[in-house]
């Protein structure tokens, strides 16, 4: 199998190319409006017609972002953290005090937003208006991640040596979920059974929430940087190798005891996943630009991109699935219609 | 690979001047635009638009090795500093007083994600002149500092006579003979000594030669022909460590019995089948006490030049240009660390002798 040449249907000639006029580093839909979060300063929408617009909303880098269809988070190096919505208008949801970066920020499904800066997690309820007091958690280490769990009004904050399980209308002492080494991205199951980390030695440390039981998930050539639960929940579709991995997690105690599906390997690096919304299918983007389809049945795959001058950074799906955006750390971005 | 973003690591006792070397670096008119990255708790008043504070973080890696450390914050700023990539022309990262200088080093090592974007060019060591020597008794950190270092300045020079001076410089030589030292004032020195180093890259170890003679310009203690000895080492009643003297041509030497270097060398070419895992296993075992090594290494049947270098238990090498006709083919080999096992590690070079 060369990469190059990979003798598959194609579907690259669909793409439509978005000038976001940056290096991409996150990328997320609002409704059918694909918005491209740069590395620096401006988030990038792409309607379906007319020019992209560009809208300024940090005042340096932009180091995390999160969405649910309605808004998009961001966190800058500006100590901000704003909320775009699908016009492009942008809302300031807190400013850090000492002016800190905002390393990471999650949504809640319900809209509740969270963000850290240092060894500071904070979130704020989605009803809280736009300058009411946030709750803060300080974690023995700097963050390394955030995630909501989909039950509850709970939050992890991965860190050193383990995470932390915090409800933030229950006084009392949070969970700590331990585990020695560096977790640096946190995302929990959509059913919130398992809680799963990607850590610094190139592993995936899991939990089941109820009793804290660890698993391990090993074998990576890098650290694992993308993460995405496939529609159903069954799988956790990771990049960190060669190859798309996939972690089965319909058992009881999740991936404990079995081998992962490994498909579509290529000889570069898989740098981002994303699971199509409803399919087992899902996107793979490599190291050397290339964007694949794969099913998750049996493998096949489908050339979205073919490969370019810089690794893919971002993936993103149209909720209903018939939309999929990718863009480069060179600012090769663009909207595939598969409809 | 030549668009890698350089990293200098600059270090320091407390007190010594690192802020000053740095806000001597930022203030030149040298049209290069910098980010630096400072311990939050540091000096402040820097003088440049891209600041970050650190934490330094130290995290341990789950990969066997004990030794393995990396600065979890660097890890972190850098992935977001590359963000505002074309901003800024190389890193300098300055540590707190006390830090050991190998967790940073390893950093670029370890994680991949930063050794793609950026390399270290150099770990730079500020030294007080006055103060060094006292220091190196009862401070480990600032003999790690000294032995860990590429290029050393022997700062506020001026502050001390020459005899003192010549002693302190002979003490830095007696733990690591393979750095650049300077002697300054008030961190004065051409900013290419101090950046655009390269010395962790494999592509330029081109020789390996203790720095004595190649120092600056100064003048030299000439006068004092080393018969002395400095009977600190010998006093077997006291526990401070100084190392023992003794003379080399009008240069006093001296021999930390704390830290040291080992040289070796051999013109026997190498078997590469029996070096390998001589070295892999060495610094599995001692990795912990060896902080720094490097070699040039000449196998049997190869043409060309291997160049290893190597932090704790963390080596990298590669093959580098080809031997030219009538160099003598040398290998060599050195170790900076704490307590080296110096026996072991002869006999074992010896033994990769094809």
């Amino acid at each position: 199998m060369s990469d190059n040449t990979r003798d598959i249907a194609s579907v690259a000639e669909r793409i439509r190319p978005v000038a976001v006029g940056g290096s991409v580093v996150g990328l997320h839909f609002l409704q059918r409006t694909p918005v491209f979060v740069l590395g620096e300063e401006a988030l990038v929408l792409a309607t379906n017609d007319g020019e992209p617009q560009r809208c300024d909303i940090h005042g340096g880098a932009i180091l995390e972002s999160a969405a649910d269809g309605k808004q998009v988070i961001t966190g800058g190096d500006d100590g901000k953290v704003m909320s775009t919505d699908a016009k492009g208008k942008g809302t300031l949801v807190a400013t850090d005090q000492k002016r800190r970066w905002i390393d990471h920020v999650a949504l809640a499904q319900d809209g509740a937003i969270a963000w850290s800066a240092g060894k500071q997690a904070f979130v704020r309820a989605n009803k809280a208006a736009a300058n009411e007091a946030y709750k803060m958690l300080e974690v023995p280490s700097t963050v390394g991640g955030l995630a909501f769990s989909p039950k509850g009004f709970r939050l992890a904050i991965a860190h050193y040596n383990g995470a932390t399980l915090w409800f933030p209308n229950v006084t009392g002492e949070p969970e700590r979920f331990e585990w020695k080494g560096s977790h640096l991205a946190g995302t929990f199951s959509p059913d919130g059974r398992f809680l799963v980390t990607a850590m610094q030695e190139s592993t995936l440390h899991g939990w089941r929430v109820v009793d804290r039981k660890d698993m391990r998930m090993q074998g990576y050539a890098e650290r694992v940087r993308s993460l995405d639960w496939s529609h159903d929940g069954k799988w956790l579709a990771t990049s960190g190798s060669n190859q798309l991995i996939l972690w089965p997690f319909q058992a009881k105690d999740g991936p404990m005891g079995k081998a992962p599906q490994i498909m579509a390997q290529t000889g570069h690096q898989v740098d981002v996943v994303a699971c199509h919304p409803r399919q087992p299918i899902t996107a793979v983007g490599y190291a050397d630009g290339m964007v694949l389809i794969v099913r998750n049945d049996d493998g096949a795959e489908i050339l979205a991109k073919r490969p370019g001058d810089a690794p893919v950074t971002a993936l993103a799906w149209s909720q209903d699935g018939t939309l999929l955006a990718f863009g480069t750390e060179s600012g090769e971005a663009g909207v595939l219609d598969l409809s | 690979m030549s668009d890698k973003i350089p990293v200098t690591v600059l270090t320091g006792y407390l007190g010594a001047g690192k802020t000053t070397l740095l806000n001597r670096i930022l203030s030149e008119p040298h049209g290069q635009k910098f980010a630096v990255i400072v311990n939050e708790f540091g000096e402040i008043g820097i003088d440049n638009d891209l600041v970050v504070g650190a934490d330094e973080e130290v995290f341990e890696m789950n990969n066997g090795c004990i030794c393995c450390t990396v600065r979890g914050d660097l890890v972190r700023i850098i992935d977001g500093l590359m963000r505002r990539k074309g901003k800024f022309d190389a890193i300098i990262v300055e540590t707190t007083g006390l830090a050991d200088p190998a967790p940073v080093a390893q950093t670029f090592f370890v994680d991949e994600n930063v050794g793609r974007k950026t390399k270290l060019d150099a770990v730079v060591t500020v030294a007080d002149a006055k103060w060094l020597v006292d220091r190196l008794k009862d401070a480990p950190e600032a003999k790690n500092q000294i032995a860990f270092a590429d290029v050393i300045l022997l700062n506020k020079s001026d502050l001390v006579k020459p005899d003192e001076l010549a002693e302190v410089e002979a003490r830095i030589r007696g733990i690591n003979p393979y750095a650049r030292v300077h002697r300054t004032e008030r961190c004065k020195i051409p900013i290419a000594e101090v950046l655009g180093r390269n010395a962790f890259d494999l592509d330029r170890i081109l020789d390996i030669e203790p720095d004595f003679l190649k120092s600056d310009d100064h003048d030299h203690d000439h006068h004092d022909h080393g018969h002395d000895h400095d009977h600190d080492g010998h006093d077997h009643h006291d526990h401070d460590h100084q190392g023992h003297a003794h003379g080399h041509g009008g240069l006093k030497h001296y021999h930390d019995e704390d830290m040291q270097s080992l040289s070796l060398s051999t013109d026997s070419p190498l078997d590469a089948q029996k070096f390998f895992p001589w070295v892999q296993g060495l610094v599995q075992n001692e990795g912990p006490s060896i902080l720094r090594c490097k070699g040039i290494l000449s196998f049997k049947d190869d043409p060309k030049r291997f160049v290893f270098q190597g932090v704790h238990m963390i080596l990298d090498g590669d093959h580098q240009r080809e031997w030219k006709d009538g160099e003598k083919r040398l290998s060599r080999a050195v170790f900076i660390g704490r307590k080296l096992p110096e026996e072991l590690i002869r006999t074992g070079f010896e033994s990769c002798i094809a």
